[in-house]
């Protein structure tokens, strides 16, 4: 089976910066992997993701989803959830349910409106009338109803407590197909640790580690977020 | 369910020694049919893929029995049952013995102190 994710030399530098935020990246993901993208702050984590999901173009270098540049072909694979809310506050929920449903092909309502019921969540509440918790559980919702072959999870469990972490990560692995990859984004490595198949750890817009997580644990003895301590202990400005 | 994975080691065999355990303590009761993978999978929130390699894996061993698409059940066999309990038996005693020599106790030492704490809680 091929790849689900190719990346070659990927680079982004945005206009008037001198440095590289993201720096010749080269990856290939396989299918059926749950992949953590792991840095600290500034890495580049957020601009890898954006640059797969088709929201910035790259300075140098290919993408390919499932042998699929750039494009709207490559867009309908791929689900991404951003770091921020792009939900609008004035929309109730039925109304959020509708735009998926336009927009994406894949979008599996019933799964949706099923999970949001188990959430107690009603399809007649505004955005901006639910808590935190759940405006992030409704995104999580909708992006995890695509049959997609690839998601992009920028940072799901930042900002949340560790119950509605768990219903996450359980959401996440509850909702994937096994012929697709998930890549979370995220500096919680410890709520991550099981969860995570792959790990990728990023640094200055560099891929610094990647590999097996069972492997590294095999390797070194040590867990992920005891490997991430150390590697990231020891580099310049961090 | 209690699933304690603590990211030492691979996790497909955390999760295999967590459902023998829950085997063994009755949690699951022969011939009990498992819920299905995705769903174990969302509990223990690990990728389906695992779970799924973990529960091969105990099928190989003989405690899960395949009924195809129908899921799997625990077996009703007594003495695969029993051959299991002989060998997590020995894992908790081995790591157990490990420790106490850690701590500077023989295994002789270690097995009286085991039975005094025994005495003083069926006593309580």
């Amino acid at each position: 089976m091929s790849e689900v994710l190719q990346l070659n030399g990927l680079t982004k530098r945005y206009s008037n910066s001198p440095v590289f935020a993201l720096d010749h990246v080269s990856l290939a993901l396989r299918p059926g992997r749950i992949v953590g993208l792991l840095g600290p702050n500034g890495s580049g984590k957020t601009t890898m993701l954006k640059m797969i999901a088709g929201l910035l173009t790259a300075t140098e270098g290919d993408i390919a989803v499932c042998g699929h540049p750039i494009s709207p072909e490559s867009k309908a694979l791929v689900s991404y959830l951003p770091d921020r809310t792009y939900l609008r506050n004035g929309w109730k929920v039925r109304q959020q349910l509708d735009m998926f449903q336009e927009f994406y092909a894949d979008f599996d309502r019933n799964r949706a409106e099923s999970m949001l019921h188990a959430l107690g969540v009603s399809l007649e509440a505004k955005m901006k009338t639910l808590s935190k918790g759940n405006r992030e559980k409704v995104q999580l919702v909708l992006v995890m109803s695509r049959r997609a072959k690839l998601y992009l999870l920028d940072e799901p469990i930042g900002g949340v407590d560790p119950a509605t972490r768990d219903y996450i990560l359980s959401t996440i692995v509850g909702n994937f197909d096994p012929g697709a990859t998930v890549i979370i984004s995220t500096h919680l490595i410890n709520d991550v640790e099981n969860v995570l198949d792959d790990y990728i750890f990023l640094n200055q817009g560099r891929v610094v580690q990647y590999g097996s997580a069972d492997e590294a644990r095999a390797e070194t003895g040590k867990t992920l977020d005891e490997l991430f301590r150390e590697v990231f202990r020891c580099l310049p400005n961090c | 369910m209690n699933w304690k994975l603590t990211g030492d080691g691979p996790v497909y065999l955390q999760i295999m020694a967590t459902i023998r355990g829950a085997v063994l303590s009755g949690h699951f009761a022969q011939g009990q049919r498992l819920p299905p993978v995705r769903e174990l999978a969302a509990e223990a929130r690990v990728n389906p893929n695992t779970m799924q390699r973990a529960l091969w894996e105990l099928e190989r061993e003989g405690l899960l029995i395949s009924q195809g698409t129908i899921g799997r059940v625990v077996t009703e066999d007594n003495g695969i049952l029993e051959r299991i309990r002989q060998l997590e038996l020995k894992k908790v005693a081995k790591e157990c013995l490990d420790k106490f020599k850690t701590l500077g106790l023989s295994a002789q030492e270690a097995g009286s102190l085991l039975m005094r704490l025994g005495e003083s809680e069926e006593n309580t």
